[in-house]
């Protein structure tokens, strides 16, 4: 049946098809639709894995167990699985690996640009690269394939548009392969130096026979058409070249990236006039034809920054370049805000009004570096909060304690600040970490995770205790506070931070918009009161704004929360709620 | 019809222009196209200026509409419409909501919401249509049918028959609220 799907939900669709049986992930925009729909499978077990180290090693061992497997992350999630990777490559596989890594270019959610075919050539592993829906689909069927015949973890990389595009697909059957018997082999699976050194010339034999793979297989194809000019692309990329060009370039589209097709690149370069090559962020398969000893145009006349698209390619090809009209008026700005209601905002509220340096980290809570809270000083990845608090406390020589706090969310705290605080425990600096607890995986858009209590289905799953665990590694300052509560916030903070040993303060209340959090009634301004003195304003809640030197309240927006209640001096907010 | 036509769907994070984007594509399939939709998720959602490209035609290659190429542009909130204007033809035609939901630049004070906008756009050659969605949802049933309000001022200009219309909401809205979808974009279409 021909459908209209979402490049993720069709990646998802090819391992269902593929038989995947066992699917851990750590979600990250754009990879995490891939996972979610895997999960509307009864078939294949799906699993939200802490962090994407713990779902790579997973898949490793589901792999061992002889099903097919796989573990889907966004880019900078690959550097925290980097390290499983690089020595799976090594030892290859039982039944196939495929890993999903989907990069960002243009950041629409991320904080750096980093292209993930370096991760592959320096893996030494293939990586396999879709340019629409149907692509992804059939891809995630061949890579399976191509992991089993070649005896290695095969990575299947997305980009945004690519993810989060819809194109036509068509679906088939699911087909499951027989349970591959687990055989001990301590030479092929125990990387000890004696083992490794001998696999090393095996995963160089292999990227060997995968380049004379790739030359004959149909996963990279030539397109002849005008031979003015030859472009080199692969992904989202191609289909801006055909865009822009048609039939009147020949175009070389590679599905695989690493390794690449030599003899076809050099046999294409030789039928063109001019070789171009068209490939976001990094001069990868460019770099590779100059090694190649081809001469070839790329990063000379495209950016190594943010997304293409189809005006681009005809500016950077000298073509005409459409435009449209503009009103002469300067239209603001419409950035991300936190929603009204986040219970982020009274916390930050409380940083920022005490002065605090606060080194942040990957979530929601990132918005708090935005006017007019601007309480964040530092986000750096997932983790480094808590890890850089302690540098940042002890390099101060007592300079730094008692104005410094680390603000990391329940999610981000599973995945990789534990270890930080177990380096604060440990080495005892005078540190302050805030948890932001909001009960749910909020950026990504309300995943579960090991601290809410649910499973990726929404069943019930363990659930692990943060007081308890924080009071385990050594911290004898845990607290609790409500984040809607600014007294509680500012007396926590004020505490905490003057306290001469490290603490935990866990502020907890669920993420406003999760379906089971029950709102109040919007609040109204009683303008006869209002003084319009603006320090509603201070918090940066969407749903209040400044009419005829009056606050006014979105009740579309407002669920009631009662913060700017409490920034009010002559109690102008007063509840919509009909008495009874 | 080979070449391709380009609609963008444009409001702010949270306005529910998902339901939107999957009735076209479901529309554009059904009626034999080759169609591709793209959108951004993550971050921008949180309140942000957020877009959906629907592309359609005999082959459809790119996934984004890039400026100057867009046919329609679908606005769900007015200061949309004037911010994505630059993506529009210059005859293309601008279907809007008038809501107006004012950016934090705005509620801090830093800047104002412009004035006048469906005139200075009118004045730049661009065809506007510009209608009180919510209102008409709400006359509908509920406040969140402004999509669907939205899709019924489109079919005006889409040559497109209704039955193809009623077919992709009947397979698109859940049953329970079939009727006052239907109703929303009666509304929408007569407005």
């Amino acid at each position: 049946m021909k459908e209209l799907m979402l490049g993720n939900k069709a990646f998802a669709r090819g391992l269902y098809e593929a038989g995947c049986c066992f699917v851990s992930s750590y979600p990250g925009t754009p990879s995490t639709e891939v996972t979610e729909e895997a999960a509307k499978y009864d078939e294949i077990y799906c699993e939200w894995a802490p962090n994407e180290k713990v779902a790579m090693e997973a898949a490793f061992g589901a792999s061992l167990s002889g099903r097919r497997s796989f573990c889907g992350m966004k880019h900078v999630g690959l550097n925290v699985a980097a390290d499983p990777l690089y020595t799976m490559s090594y030892t290859g596989v039982n039944g196939g690996v495929v890993i999903c890594v989907a990069d960002d270019a243009g950041m629409h959610s991320s904080q750096n640009e980093q292209d993930s075919r370096h991760h592959a050539i320096a893996a030494k592993v293939p990586m396999l690269e879709p340019s629409d829906s149907k692509e992804a689909l059939e891809f995630a069927k061949i890579a399976y394939q191509i992991s089993e015949d070649f005896d290695t973890p095969v990575i299947m990389k997305m980009c945004t548009r690519v993810a989060h595009s819809q194109s036509v697909v068509e679906t088939s059957e699911r087909v499951v392969p027989e349970r591959k018997a687990y055989e001990k082999n301590i030479p092929k699976y125990v990387m000890m130096p004696g083992n490794a050194i001998r696999r090393h010339p095996f995963v160089e034999e292999r990227t060997r026979k995968l380049r004379e793979w790739s030359e004959t297989s149909g996963i990279n194809r030539v397109e002849m058409g005008g031979t003015a000019i030859g472009i080199i692309t692969h992904s989202t990329s191609y289909q801006y070249v055909k865009e822009v060009f048609g039939d009147s370039v020949s175009v070389l589209k590679l599905g695989m990236v690493n390794p690449l097709p030599e003899k076809m690149i050099k046999d294409f370069a030789s039928k063109v006039e001019k070789l171009v090559v068209v490939e976001e962020l990094d001069p990868i398969i460019e770099n590779h034809c100059k090694a190649l000893g081809l001469t070839v145009s790329g990063k000379d006349i495209l950016p190594l920054e943010g997304e293409f698209s189809q005006n681009m390619l005809r500016g950077a090809f000298g073509k005409e370049v459409p435009s449209g009209n503009a009103v002469e008026d300067t239209i603001p700005m419409r950035p991300p805000v936190m929603c009204a209601g986040c219970p982020h905002r009274g916390l930050f509220y409380t940083l920022n009004k005490n002065k605090c340096t606060v080194l942040g980290d990957i979530g929601c809570y990132t918005l708090g570096a935005v006017a007019p809270l601007s309480a964040i000083d530092m986000t750096l990845c997932m983790g480094a909060s808590v890890s850089a608090i302690h540098g940042y406390n002890i390099a101060g020589e007592g300079a730094n304690e008692g104005k410094t706090v680390a603000v990391i969310g329940d999610s981000t705290f599973m995945h990789s600040g534990m270890t930080g605080l177990a380096n604060i425990a440990y080495n005892q600096s005078n540190s302050t970490v805030i948890i932001l607890d909001n009960s749910i995986t909020g950026m990504t858009g309300h995943q579960q995770n090991p601290t809410t209590g649910y499973n990726i289905k929404g069943d019930p799953a363990g659930k692990i205790d943060l007081e308890a665990l924080c009071r385990a590694m050594g911290f004898n300052r845990v607290r609790v506070v409500d984040p809607y509560d600014l007294k509680a916030c500012d007396a926590a903070v004020k505490e905490e931070l003057a306290a001469n040993e490290p603490s935990v303060i866990i502020s907890r209340r669920p993420c406003a918009l999760l379906k089971y959090v029950k709102h109040n009634a919007p609040l109204t301004v009683n303008t006869d009161k209002c003084v319009g003195c603006k320090s509603c304003m201070r918090i940066g809640c969407p749903a209040i704004s400044i009419k005829d030197g009056k606050a006014r309240v979105d009740a579309t927006l407002c669920v009631g929360c009662g913060v700017c209640e409490q920034m009010c001096g002559v109690k102008a907010f007063e509840s919509t709620k009909k008495d009874n | 019809m080979s070449e391709t036509k380009n609609v963008m769907i444009v409001g702010v994070g949270g306005q529910g222009s998902l339901l939107a984007s999957k009735l076209l594509g479901k529309l554009l399939l059904d009626a034999g196209y080759d169609v591709k939709v793209s959108e951004v998720h993550g971050m921008s959602q949180r309140g942000g200026s957020v877009v959906t490209y629907v592309r359609y035609g005999e082959k459809v290659y790119s996934p984004v509409i890039d400026k100057g190429e867009a046919d329609y542009i679908v606005s769900f909130e007015l200061l949309e419409a004037a911010r994505w204007l630059p993506y529009l033809k210059k005859d293309g035609q601008i279907v809007t909501n008038i809501q107006q939901i004012d950016p934090m630049p705005v509620i801090t004070g830093a800047q104002e919401y412009p004035t006048d906008l469906v005139e200075k756009m009118k004045a730049t050659g661009a065809k506007v249509d510009a209608l009180d969605c919510l209102a008409l949802a709400e006359q509908a049933g509920s406040s969140k049918a402004v999509n669907i309000v939205l899709m019924g001022r489109l079919s005006h200009y889409f040559n497109m028959p209704e039955e193809a219309w009623q077919k992709a909401m009947e397979a698109m809205v859940p049953a329970k609220f079939l009727e006052m979808n239907k109703k929303a974009f009666e509304l929408g279409k007569n407005a």
